[in-house]
Formats: structure tokens, C-alpha cells, sequence
């Protein structure tokens, strides 16, 4: 693997996975807990390549059950923590991700989707979004951040431990098996040296000063009521958190007809789309969501306001569509879906069904 | 230990580690969770680790230990407490982790974490109640249930043929945990010797030795449906026929 510097910048050519374990280091994260599955295993190659240059710890764990429930240990203990998985890994690390949405643990979990359902395919798919998103039992809050390119990988993997330690939700970063697999140039980079401020964690449970006040905590509820007050509670910081941490891309939607609606990787196929049809002189937008949650509802409705039409293009057979009817519920703009479940998407095909409406 | 008084009433010793103020405890009359708490308790006590405990619960009735102890505690999932304090002592071996679960929550839904963890020879102590049953959900058949026993789910008595043969945990784990790992059965029959086992439980711990496990059987009288005399005559003399009590590993190789 290339040896960064990460005092100063450095233009470096590498895998998304690669970049991860980078950006982990950047992070000052101190310890990963995984389980391999295709296509995210070279975070921990790389991982544990770096960890005892850099006084990290590695764990490989029994399973992604196990990975999540570690990973969840390291943080109560205080340290800035994470895992990574894919597919049916995924499906296993909701477990973790419930309790750490109902006990306020700020875990981050890195995605590299796979095809589904099933083992399906190690390639590619946008098909763990509904999962990624909405993967708990209960009405737990999380943080989704859909990556496009590795440098997006790099900041946001960076990102993903601030806004966790800072709102103390559990944070996804959603990538998929091409961004994982694919090398391109990206720049490196120390966060603090470019002035962002990364937050220390602190203990949770396991301070050991003696005389310190013992604290218990929990995850289950006896009555109703203490329930609704704790789900509650945690709707009412979700919601005054959403407006700080929304992101979303978007370009021409002001005098388009038809607006590219895209999300992660294919939202390069969509930029792609929209630089050309506009050369051609084609009234069309760009938008994408980069929170997929929260998801920037607002910003897309007005985003659509003078437009006839979305093309909502994704590899996944509608999982990102939901979002989107969620978000414009009440709206009466033509919703033209193209979806291609566990398959990716160039700029052509994006053209080609522009072209046919 | 010392004796306390309320209200000019005599209260009964506890151990200091224990939260006064969620006793009396919520475990059913007859249940042996309180007994193995009060052993652990004065272990704790005896060793002087309070401060530096994280001790964590599954779920089922050991659960109801939440609040149980004046020490950091974390409520986990069913079968996940292991590597929950797996996670927090690779990341801050200061602390010292304590992983309390039922059979249920160790050798069937978390069985796979247990065995693990002491294949890798994990530096925690993990301390499972047997009961022969889950107990919390009313009754039903444990890994742990002994062959013929009527369980919710055995209504006729626990056919081997159909369900196999009750598992042997503490054995398992010492047939599979390296050098350095400490494995017992004590039970709530013979508190002395269960109080022992957990302090040298916890010592392996504090000595870095290895992983350290004991399963400690208990009574369940709501759900044997069973009178006190019955109840104690189960737990001193059918379950130790089937589950032999005793030391199965102990850190030989350092001691001498």
C-alpha cells in the first residue's frame, strides 16, 4: 500500500476501501472491529496494516453480530470506533445499530453495498438504502451520508465521526462496491490543519478514577410512558439537529423541465447527463442527496418548484423512489422512475431515457 | 460487608457494591440470581475493583440486575453481552469487564460469542446463570433443560431424541479456551465455594491471565412450579448429577 503523509495535503491515487482506513486514521479513530465480507474487506487490510503504526487496535470479530456489539463496547468505553460491512453483513449489524440508536451511542458503520437480496452479487447495488436507512426496530434515528467519489469517501468518513460524537447518533457512510474497488485521485489531508475541528470522545461507562459516580444505562423501558418520553426525547434532538447536518447537491433546477434526481455513485452518471443535455441546450436539473437521512425535504421541494418532471434514477428497484415520494408527498410534479436493481448506470443510459420522454 | 438499619429495623449485610436503593431486589422468592449477586457482591467487595467494573446485562431475568450493583453498568441484547464487554476491554484494558447472562443467552442465542471469546481467550470474566429454563419468558425449554424436565415448550418432558442433550457450557469452554483461561461450575447450593470460584474468576481477569467463566446453577421455583423443599432438593441434588460441580481450567502455568 502507498505510504500518505497526512501532515500537510498529498494527492494520492487509491480504493475507496483504502481510502477508509486513511480517512479513519485522519479521524483519530482508535480501534475497528470487523468481519470480512466482499466488497469491504480492504478496510481492515488496510486497517491493520497502518494500526501498529499509528498505536490502533484491530478486533476481528466471530461475525457482524459480534462486529456490531464490539464496536458498541469500544465506544461506551470512549473510543472512536467503527466497522464495516455490506449485504447480508449488513442485514446482522441492525441489531447494534438499534441499541446504539436507542442508547444514544455514537457508532459509525461504513457500507460498501453489495447486490440483494440474499448473497446475491459482491459487485455493486444501491440496494441497502431502505436498510441503511430505516434498518431498526422502533423509531430509531441514525445518519446516512451517501458518498460519489473517493475524496467524498475521505471528507465524510472524517465528517461521520464528528457529527457521531458530537449529536451522539449512530452515523453510516453508504458506499457501494464500485467506490470500494475502483481507485481514483483524491487529496489527503490532516482535518485540523484545514482548520476542522474533530471532537474527542469520552468515556461512557468504564472511567476508572476512583470515587466516581457509577452510571447505569439502559435500553429498556418498563412502562409506556417512559418509553414514548425516551423516543420522544430523541425525536425532539433528531429534529433540531436535521437542518444543521442536511447536504444535498444541485445544479440548473431553477429553469428546468425535467430534473435529474440521483443519489451516490450513479449521481456522477446524472452530472455527467446534465452537463451534456445541457450543452445541447436541454432544460434539465441535477439533484442529490447527500444525507439520505436526514433527507433534505424541504431543499428538494423547492428545488422542483418550476419543474414538470423528476427521472429518478438508481440500482436499486426503488428504494431511493421512496424517499423521494415521501419527501414530495402532495405534490403533483410526474415522478419517472428508472430503476435498475443491482446494475449500475452510465451517463448514456441517464441520456437515453431522458431522450424518450 | 456491613449490617445497615432503617428505621431502627435490622436490615440484612450487604455487600458495599451493591445499590442499596434498588434493594430489596425484583427477582421472584426462591430465584437463585439473588444468591450468585450476593457471592459476586462480596467478591467485589473482597477485591477491591468497584471502581474500575463495567458490568454488563443480558437479556431474560439476568436483565433485572441492571441496577443491581453501585458499579457502571450497561443493558446489552439477548446473547450480546459478551462482545459488548469484549469491545469495551480491547479498547480500555484498565477496565474490568464482567459479562452476566442466562444459558439461554449464552449457549443458544450468544453461544457462538462465548465460544469465541474463548477461543481468543478473551481477558473478561463472563458469569451465566443455569436454570434449566428461560424465565423470564415463562418457562420455556433452555439449552440447559435436563432430559424427561417439563418445560412451556416440553409440555411431556424434554425428549433428547427431538432436542439433543442439555449442554455442558463450562466444559465446552474449557475444551476450547487456551492457557490461562479459568472455567468452573459453582452453584447456589454451596455459596462459599461459588463466592471462591467468581473471586478467582475475577483475579484471572485483574492478572491478565486469560478468559475466565462461571456458570453457577440456580433455582427457578415460578417456573419449575416447584414448593421450597422440592426446589432445593432440585438445585443440590438433580441438577449436580447431570452439571458436575467444580474447577474444569485454572491458570496452572502461572500459579506454579
Amino acid at each position: 500500500m502507498a505510504e500518505v503523509s497526512l501532515k500537510g495535503e498529498q494527492r494520492v491515487f487509491m480504493t475507496g476501501n483504502e481510502v477508509v482506513a486513511w480517512a479513519a486514521v485522519a479521524a483519530k479513530v482508535d480501534i475497528i472491529y470487523g468481519y470480512p465480507i466482499t466488497p469491504q474487506n480492504e478496510i481492515m487490510h488496510y486497517w491493520t496494516r497502518l494500526a501498529p503504526k499509528y498505536g490502533k487496535k484491530f478486533l476481528q470479530t466471530e461475525d457482524e453480530i459480534s462486529a456490531g456489539f464490539a464496536t458498541l463496547g469500544g465506544v461506551i468505553a470512549g473510543r472512536k470506533a467503527f466497522t464495516a460491512s455490506a449485504g447480508p453483513g449488513n442485514v446482522l449489524m441492525q441489531e447494534s445499530a438499534s441499541m446504539a440508536e436507542m442508547m444514544r451511542l455514537p457508532i459509525v458503520y461504513v457500507i460498501q453495498q453489495r447486490g440483494g437480496p440474499s448473497t446475491a452479487t459482491v459487485i455493486y447495488a444501491q440496494q441497502e438504502v431502505t436498510l441503511t436507512t430505516f434498518g431498526g426496530n422502533g423509531e430509531g434515528h441514525r445518519v446516512v451520508y451517501s458518498t460519489a467519489t473517493h475524496q467524498e469517501i475521505f471528507d465524510y468518513t472524517i465528517k461521520a465521526f464528528i457529527v457521531a460524537w458530537t449529536y451522539r447518533f449512530p452515523t453510516f457512510i453508504l458506499g457501494d462496491g464500485y467506490q470500494a474497488k475502483m481507485r481514483e485521485p483524491l487529496t489527503m489531508y490532516d482535518p485540523e490543519a484545514r482548520g476542522i475541528k474533530l471532537v474527542k470522545p469520552e468515556p461512557i461507562l468504564g472511567d476508572t478514577t476512583p470515587g466516581k459516580q457509577f452510571k447505569h444505562i439502559r435500553n429498556t423501558y418498563n412502562t409506556e410512558e417512559e418509553l414514548y418520553d425516551v423516543v420522544m426525547s430523541n425525536q425532539r434532538d433528531w429534529e433540531a439537529m436535521a437542518p444543521e447536518i442536511i447536504e444535498w447537491d444541485e445544479q440548473g433546477c431553477e429553469d428546468a423541465d425535467v430534473i435529474l434526481l440521483t443519489h451516490g455513485i450513479v449521481s456522477r452518471a446524472a452530472k455527467g447527463a446534465y452537463d451534456q443535455l445541457r450543452r445541447e441546450g436541454k432544460k434539465v436539473g441535477f439533484f442529490r442527496p447527500i444525507t439520505l437521512r436526514p433527507f433534505p425535504d424541504e431543499q428538494l421541494k423547492k428545488a422542483i418548484k418550476n419543474a414538470g418532471m423528476l427521472l429518478i434514477a438508481e440500482s436499486a428497484y426503488g428504494q431511493l423512489l421512496k424517499l423521494v415520494q415521501n419527501a414530495l408527498y402532495g405534490s403533483t410534479i410526474e415522478l419517472v422512475p428508472m430503476l435498475r436493481p443491482g446494475v449500475g448506470i452510465t451517463t448514456e443510459e441517464i441520456i437515453a431515457e431522458y431522450k424518450k420522454l | 460487608m456491613q449490617e445497615v438499619t432503617k428505621n431502627d429495623v435490622l436490615q440484612p449485610p450487604m455487600p458495599s457494591c451493591w445499590n442499596e436503593e434498588t434493594k430489596p431486589h425484583k427477582f421472584c422468592p426462591g430465584c437463585g440470581h439473588g444468591i450468585i449477586l450476593k457471592a459476586l457482591g462480596e467478591a467485589i467487595d473482597e477485591l477491591g475493583i468497584k471502581d474500575k467494573l463495567v458490568y454488563g446485562c443480558d437479556i431474560g431475568c439476568s436483565l433485572l440486575a441492571w441496577d443491581f450493583f453501585a458499579v457502571d453498568t450497561v443493558q446489552t441484547h439477548h446473547g450480546r453481552t459478551t462482545p459488548v464487554i469484549t469491545g469495551i476491554k480491547r479498547a480500555n484494558p484498565e477496565v474490568i469487564g464482567i459479562a452476566y447472562m442466562g444459558d439461554g443467552g449464552g449457549y443458544a442465542i450468544g453461544s457462538q460469542h462465548l465460544f469465541n471469546a474463548a477461543v481468543r481467550n478473551e481477558k473478561i470474566t463472563v458469569i451465566l446463570c443455569n436454570n434449566c429454563n428461560y424465565g423470564m419468558t415463562g418457562g420455556q425449554m433452555a439449552p440447559t433443560t435436563l432430559p424427561g424436565m417439563k418445560t412451556e415448550t416440553t409440555p411431556y418432558g424434554r425428549d433428547t431424541e427431538q432436542t439433543g442433550q442439555p449442554t455442558r457450557g463450562p466444559e465446552m469452554v474449557a475444551a476450547v479456551a487456551p492457557e490461562g483461561a479459568y472455567v468452573a461450575r459453582g452453584t447456589i447450593a454451596n455459596v462459599r465455594q461459588l463466592k471462591g470460584f467468581l473471586k478467582k474468576a475475577l483475579e484471572n481477569q485483574v492478572a491478565g491471565n486469560g478468559f475466565s467463566f462461571v456458570e453457577a446453577l440456580a433455582s427457578c421455583p415460578t417456573n419449575w412450579r416447584t414448593n421450597a423443599k422440592q426446589t432445593w432438593e432440585f438445585v443440590e441434588k438433580e441438577m449436580p448429577q447431570y452439571f458436575k460441580v467444580g474447577e474444569l481450567r485454572t491458570p496452572q502455568a502461572k500459579e506454579g
